[in-house]
């Protein structure tokens, strides 16, 4: 295929995934909200008013960034997630794995409509956080940026889980299991500072750890790692994560026999 | 000499728990003909239609479609081939509108150009109606019939049926026989897998009979129909004597007070079966054929087969 017929491919697939995550907006867009505003009304209205400053900043603020990188993550990977076990177990799949599209296509067009929802729901969760506290933009480039890194490594992770795939209960095991417990470890409400050895150790071999202090430092402007450390870390991951998936496309790993 | 539509040499699928589905196919569909690829369930049309549709990686051998190689040259070669699959496979909360756009837009097509054929197509096979319903309210026979739009989305040269007509009723199934008997005729090249054996019989020209991973009659339809050399008649007739007449060639059974059964060699005409049974008093009101022709040579074939194997 050529350039021109691969982009309209590539347009066909993303207009597909976004139309899905609207189509089904009750499950894609509003319990993330729900929850995180729950999380602002608890954590940082009800305890955070009697927690203090933390890098300067009220923990209503601190905890901000934190929860919209972890709504940003959490709905990227399960967007992919879900999106592609489902097409395999409908096996509509099919319909992209007959068709000339190249390997490549198929994951960035996953990829981005996944990273479409994870920038969607953060953008929401980042409105209902206005509602609680004020914020300003310090880094806007280093936010966005790090709102795309952030979302492509687990939109990339959650890919590769679904083609490992073989039943529902296979996709949700990891973010249960995962990407639940290495969220809420990953500095989201709590700078890794406070921790003692060996636990801030430990917690620096978290990757979610500078995704989450990657976009606090593009917000806020203070964070736990080098950005640039949280940067190189970010790329690894999607270098790494994307060379895996088209590996696995081309041997068609659960997809072809 | 034209490039023959689909070349297949020395196909080979060997699965992963070590089932040996394929065991050297080799086999040549000319362009523009109607083949049929018959054989039992399991017999391997479908690991076939996989390979050729690159859904199943081959243990070796080649495929070429229009001389395009389906391993070396993947995606050329899939611009050519549009697939009806034996199962639904589509998403059945889209429409059929969306489905056949989207279809042609993983083919390259614009969105614009995808409308013109998603309305061409759907109408053509009598979907219009449905064509902005979510997919999963069609009956059986739209679905069916969603499928062969969407494969035709790409405007395929080769144009692959596995099974398209499975549980459809006699007006669809005529349906969608017209019109790939049309797009036949107009140039596509149509490879179709069927367990109604009068349909292949009466849409294909060409066949080849694969069983047990092996490919054990490739002809014509008119030479395999030639072989056959005893045919079965039922026989409606007005009463069935109480002793049936001994006539040379043909081996009569009573069924029922009205009906007797005719087994008789192709070297013996009919004129003489009627004129001896009018002559012993029997009247026959009406006569057809116990079993289609085809299904008979078939199940002959498949059998023959068997006992090779055993």
């Amino acid at each position: 295929m050529s350039t021109s017929t691969n982009l309209v491919a590539l347009g066909t697939l993303v207009r597909r995934e976004v139309a899905r995550i609207l189509r089904i907006w009750t499950q894609t867009l509003i319990p993330p909200a729900i929850t995180m505003t729950l999380y602002f009304v608890i954590f940082g209205k009800l305890i955070g008013s009697r927690i203090g400053v933390m890098h300067g900043f009220t923990y209503m603020q601190y905890i901000v960034p934190g929860l919209v990188m972890m709504s940003i993550i959490t709905n990227s990977y399960g967007n992919i997630s879900s999106s592609f076990f489902g097409a395999k177990f409908g096996r509509f799949v099919e319909e992209m794995l007959v068709s000339p599209m190249p390997n490549w296509v198929i994951l960035l067009g996953y990829v981005t409509g996944a990273v479409a929802r994870g920038v969607i729901v953060g953008a929401l969760v980042l409105v209902i956080a206005l509602f609680f506290t004020d914020l300003n933009v310090a880094h806007p480039l280093i936010t966005v940026l790090s709102v795309i890194l952030g979302a492509t490594v687990f939109s990339l992770a959650g890919f590769v889980n679904a083609v490992f795939a073989k039943k529902f209960d296979d996709i949700a095991l990891v973010p249960t299991f995962v990407l639940t417990p290495l969220t809420y470890l990953g500095g989201v409400f709590y700078s890794v500072d406070l921790l003692g050895e060996p636990w801030r150790s430990i917690s620096m071999v978290n990757p979610i750890l500078y995704m989450v202090n990657a976009f606090r430092f593009g917000v806020l402007g203070v964070s736990d790692v080098q950005i640039g450390t949280a940067f190189a870390v970010m790329l690894v991951f999607v270098v790494g994560l994307s060379a895996l998936a088209l590996h696995l496309l081309k041997r068609g790993v659960g997809l072809r026999s | 000499m034209t490039t023959p539509a689909l070349h297949v040499k020395d196909l080979r699928k060997t699965y992963g728990n070590g089932v040996e589905a394929l065991k050297g196919v080799s086999l040549t569909v000319e362009q523009g003909d109607f083949f049929a690829l018959l054989g039992p369930n399991g017999a391997g049309k479908s690991t076939l239609i996989g390979i050729l549709s690159s859904l199943v990686n081959a243990s070796s051998g080649e495929a070429e479609v229009f001389g395009v190689s389906i391993h070396k040259n993947r995606s050329a070669a899939m611009q050519l081939i549009g697939l009806v699959p034996q199962e639904i496979n589509f998403n059945q909360f889209e429409k059929p509108f969306d489905i056949c756009v989207n279809q042609a837009g993983f083919y390259g097509i614009g969105r614009a150009e995808a409308s013109v054929r998603a309305e061409k197509y759907l109408k053509e096979l009598r979907l219009w109606d449905k064509a902005h319903h979510q997919a999963r309210m069609l009956s059986g026979g739209m679905k069916r019939r969603l499928m062969i739009a969407r494969a035709m989305m790409n405007e395929p040269r080769l144009l692959i049926l596995d099974e398209p007509t499975a549980g459809v009723d006699i007006e669809i199934r005529r349906s969608m026989w017209q019109f790939v008997s049309g797009i036949n005729a107009a140039g596509t090249t149509v490879i179709l897998t069927t367990h109604y054996l009068e349909e292949a019989e009466q849409l294909c020209r060409n066949i080849a009979i694969i069983d047990h991973g092996r490919i054990v009659k490739n002809t014509t339809m008119k030479s395999l129909l030639s072989t056959l050399d005893v045919e079965t008649f039922v026989l409606d007739v007005a009463t069935v004597p109480g002793t049936l007449p001994v006539l040379p060639g043909v081996t009569l059974r009573p069924i029922d007070d009205h009906t007797i059964e005719a087994e008789m060699s192709r070297a013996h005409d009919l004129n003489s079966l009627f004129s001896s049974l009018s002559a012993h008093g029997v009247t026959v009101t009406s006569m057809r054929n116990k079993a289609n022709r085809l299904e008979e040579l078939f199940v002959r074939l498949v059998e023959q087969g068997r006992e090779a194997d055993a």
